[in-house]
């Protein structure tokens, strides 16, 4: 049964289906619809909701329900996502699952309300201190804010890691049919959580380890299950690239412009074809690659000054020419603005 | 030898018969792993005061019995090791962060008990913020707030409880009040509060002393075992290495010069009523994740046969006139007649008197871009929106203007111009706010994208105040009638675009 259903409202209606009982939270423009939507909804299954002090009591909230084994989660945007860099970093060096999702905005400092996707480093390549990797995910319509969210609360306790839902403030506020079945979702066992009970005595969360050496294998460990999701876990959606000239890259609403411009420039004669990353972190490097080697160029679009854009690189090695065209400031680029700049690099890349 | 021989019996009778005492409690670990080669000490210095502190809390927990049922989440600061001694749950956090997670912790496992053990750093300074909130929350935990008046871990810097003139590596010449102001007084601080049960300071200065910090932990205990609230215990505890002073003038140093300036006190051990109102219903997670409201499956259009391919729709007007609400009522008819739909509104900081617009696309097919740069409608509830947007329509689109007639100047070429007085129409229904609904039914009119019966269903289940339903009857109607007697009398109110 569809409903027409919020973005930011469908990642709740995603997290309780998948089982999310806590949600620790501070407003924050594009994203309060999420705390909002958990402090109507979460108290109703019989979950926990705190409208925390701050992102940073929020996310040590989600530190402590997460040790304690449960599916948690909190919701930000850029300015809330930088305090509760510390607690992600902590989260990661004592391997605690938890979903956060970044609904992104403006930046610098206070910068604005409108979408932006600039926490792309700082979500996908870390921000917080020390050697850990978020797993991130990046939905690009309303049903894919609840089907993403629910992957990521897979993810993170697969991986005993925070997984990001690294989204925009277009996608958070716009409406769209949502179609949520109702199924079972069950978490995995947490044996090594620490309940307050006689089983989990022994167990101790933590993310300290002071002998270098521990520490080097800790980080070793840490690096091994990394590896493994970059084999098991990337994510991404390609359209009309089999026998596109140039492709075009975008994530979240931009796909979604890039989609409409595909359709317009293949109007036109013009043969592009769009890859959409779907899973930011891991990269879907070689499903890139093997797209893009089938054209003779890629062009990359994002709401920001160039960041995914070195992901795109790295993983072509310089096998074929990848330029970026970016907005910035909150601005959308227009259909029409991505189709001239489609055809103006078609030209070069055929 | 080996290390561990040197850990006593748990109890020895002497040749008189006495028994000698000299038990740890269960709630210690056998053994402190956190010196290899040292195992029966704790890694603080002689004199310390929170190896003193942990025996009262260790000791409590035995006696309560509650071993199996406790977490103790440990801080930043040299109580960071507090998991290599407590035989129990541990949980090791950020700085200043322990009453967070600890709040995290009990809302998870709300029988079990929950310890969050600070210094004053920890608690006073960095973590002022989480323990006035969790305090204030009412949160079900025990906090015990080691004040040493400094920094010990990091090697002696000013603490926020460092007393006036005491020196300290960042507070060279004394603390100045000049400069770092006063000392902080945490349970007085936290008394001002409703909701915490327990509030005590206590003191390790003397045997005497320590026998009331053992009551107050006790008592702390004894309350969040009994599920009360918020239990506090601050204890001013010796610090002999930093401060420079032998273990027995330490612990003077306590009585003399700390007591004075943090008075010891039981500053709150009532029962709070606290009200539990307005308690949320029960839902189900089908309910809730399936939508409230249940669309009926008959009267829907299978999308595939639909006569509409494709129509974008931007509302434009002041916040306050409907128009986000307009958009979304049209997305919700187009998702009923079985459409690919999408709802993208303006969204600005202030809450009133800006303007205001959404984008609706309408479509058989996924849509891509939910951002219409070229409307093929604009409804243009403002003359600000008329002038900011008329631009965009596509050529061959529509616009429709809720006013009487164009501006005198304004001239748009490329599309058909509708203007509706919906206001006017509104205001003679009775209600100036169903002006959205008049431009919607002469949107449905003039463009034909959605049905009216559409319409009528979907504001069935938004609107649930019947008279109020009842005027956006009407007001769908007044919208469709305008539409149709301007036609009919062959007198559209403004020249058509196309026909120029």
């Amino acid at each position: 049964m569809r409903q027409l259903c919020k973005g930011n409202v469908a990642v709740i209606k995603g997290a309780v289906l998948a089982g999310c009982r806590a949600y620790y939270g501070y407003p924050i423009t594009p994203a309060s619809e999420i705390t909002e939507a958990a402090a109507l909804y979460l108290p109703e299954v019989g979950g926990s909701f705190v409208q925390a002090e701050s992102e940073t009591a929020s996310i040590n909230m989600v530190y402590g329900a997460a040790a304690a084994g449960v599916r948690v989660m909190t919701a930000s945007s850029g300015p809330g996502l930088s305090l509760m860099q510390e607690g992600i970093s902590y989260l990661a060096g004592a391997e605690l699952p938890c979903v956060i999702v970044d609904v992104m905005r403006g930046g610098p400092g206070l910068g604005n309300i409108a979408p932006e996707q600039s926490d792309y480093f700082a979500m996908v390549k870390g921000g917080g201190h020390g050697n850990y990797r978020n797993l991130v995910v990046a939905p690009a319509s309303v049903q894919e804010m609840a089907d993403l969210t629910i992957l990521a609360f897979e993810l993170a306790d697969k991986y005993r890691n925070p997984a990001i839902v690294l989204t925009d403030g277009f996608v958070g506020q716009m409406m769209e049919p949502l179609d949520l079945a109702y199924r079972e979702i069950v978490a995995p066992a947490k044996p090594w959580a620490v309940q307050g009970t006689a089983e989990t005595r022994k167990n101790m969360v933590s993310s300290i380890v002071l002998e270098t050496d521990d520490l080097e294998n800790h980080q070793r460990m840490m690096e091994a299950k990394y590896i493994r999701a970059q084999q098991l876990e990337t994510r991404w959606e390609e359209y009309h690239t089999e026998d596109a000239d140039l492709i075009v890259v975008g994530f979240g609403i931009v796909s979604r412009v890039l989609r409409s411009a595909v359709d317009e420039a293949r109007k036109m004669g013009v043969k592009v074809g769009l890859f959409r990353p779907i899973t930011l972190w891991p990269f879907p490097s070689k499903e890139l690659k093997k797209a893009a080697l089938k054209a003779g160029g890629v062009l990359v679009v994002e709401l920001s000054n160039g960041q995914m854009v070195e992901d795109v690189r790295l993983a072509l090695e310089g096998a074929r020419p990848v330029e970026f065209y970016g907005r910035v400031g909150g601005n959308v680029p227009a259909v029409e603005e991505l189709v001239a700049k489609i055809v103006e690099h078609a030209a070069v890349a055929v | 030898m080996a290390t561990h021989d040197v850990i006593p019996d748990q109890t020895q009778v002497t040749a008189d018969n006495y028994e000698l005492v000299h038990a740890k409690p269960e709630t210690f670990y056998r053994e402190f792993e956190r010196k290899s080669d040292l195992r029966h000490q704790t890694h603080y210095c002689p004199g310390c005061g929170h190896g003193v502190a942990h025996k009262l809390i260790a000791e409590a927990l035995e006696d309560l019995g509650v071993q199996n049922e406790t977490i103790l989440v440990s801080p930043v600061g040299c109580s960071v090791f507090a998991y290599y001694y407590f035989d129990v749950g541990n949980v090791q956090v950020a700085h200043g962060r322990a009453p967070a997670a600890a709040t995290g912790l009990k809302r998870a496992c709300p029988d079990k008990i929950v310890i969050a053990y600070q210094g004053d750093g920890d608690l006073a300074a960095i973590g002022t913020a989480e323990i006035v909130h969790a305090a204030n929350r009412g949160e079900k935990i025990t906090v015990f707030f080691v004040n040493n008046a400094i920094y010990g871990m990091t090697g002696g810097q000013m603490a926020p409880t460092t007393l006036v003139g005491q020196r300290s590596t960042t507070s060279p010449w004394g603390r100045r009040p000049v400069n770092e102001g006063f000392p902080l007084h945490m349970c007085e601080l936290l008394a001002s509060l409703e909701t915490p049960v327990y509030i005590e300071r206590v003191a390790l200065s003397d045997n005497k002393n320590i026998m009331k910090a053992r009551r107050a932990v006790r008592r702390a205990l004894e309350l969040q075992k009994a599920g009360a609230g918020f239990t506090f215990v601050e204890i001013l505890s010796p610090c002999p290495t930093i401060w420079g002073k032998d273990p027995v003038e330490a612990r003077k140093w306590v009585a003399e010069t700390m007591i004075p300036n943090f008075p010891l006190n039981v500053f709150r051990d009532r029962k709070v009523e606290i009200p539990n109102n307005n308690v949320p219903p029960h839902k189900t997670v089908e309910e809730l994740v399936t939508g409230e409201r249940k669309v009926a499956a008959e009267g829907v259009v299978a999308g595939r046969n639909h006569h509409l391919r494709e129509m974008g729709i931007k509302i434009a007007g002041f916040g306050g006139q409907g128009v986000l609400l307009l958009g979304q009522l049209l997305a919700e008819m187009g998702m009923r007649e079985g459409l690919e739909v999408s709802w993208l509104p303006s969204y600005g900081p202030e809450m009133r008197s800006g303007s205001a617009h959404c984008h609706v696309c309408l479509s058989k097919e996924r849509i891509g871009s939910p951002l219409l740069s070229r409307p093929d409608v604009l409804v243009a509830m403002n003359e600000i929106s008329l002038r900011k947007f008329a631009a965009q329509v596509k050529p061959g689109g529509m616009i429709l203007y809720g006013r009487d007639s164009l501006p005198s100047d304004f001239e748009i070429p490329q599309a058909q111009v509708v203007c509706i007085p919906a206001s006017e129409i509104a205001d003679k229904l009775g209600a100036a706010k169903v002006a959205n609904v008049v431009i919607m039914g002469a949107l449905l009119e003039e463009t034909e994208c959605l049905s009216s019966a559409t319409a009528i269903k979907v504001l069935e289940a938004k609107v649930k105040n019947p008279a109020l339903l009842e005027l956006d009857r009407k007001a769908l109607d007044a919208g469709r009638v305008f539409i149709d007697h301007t036609v009919a009398v062959g007198a559209v109110t403004q020249a058509d675009g196309f026909a120029q």
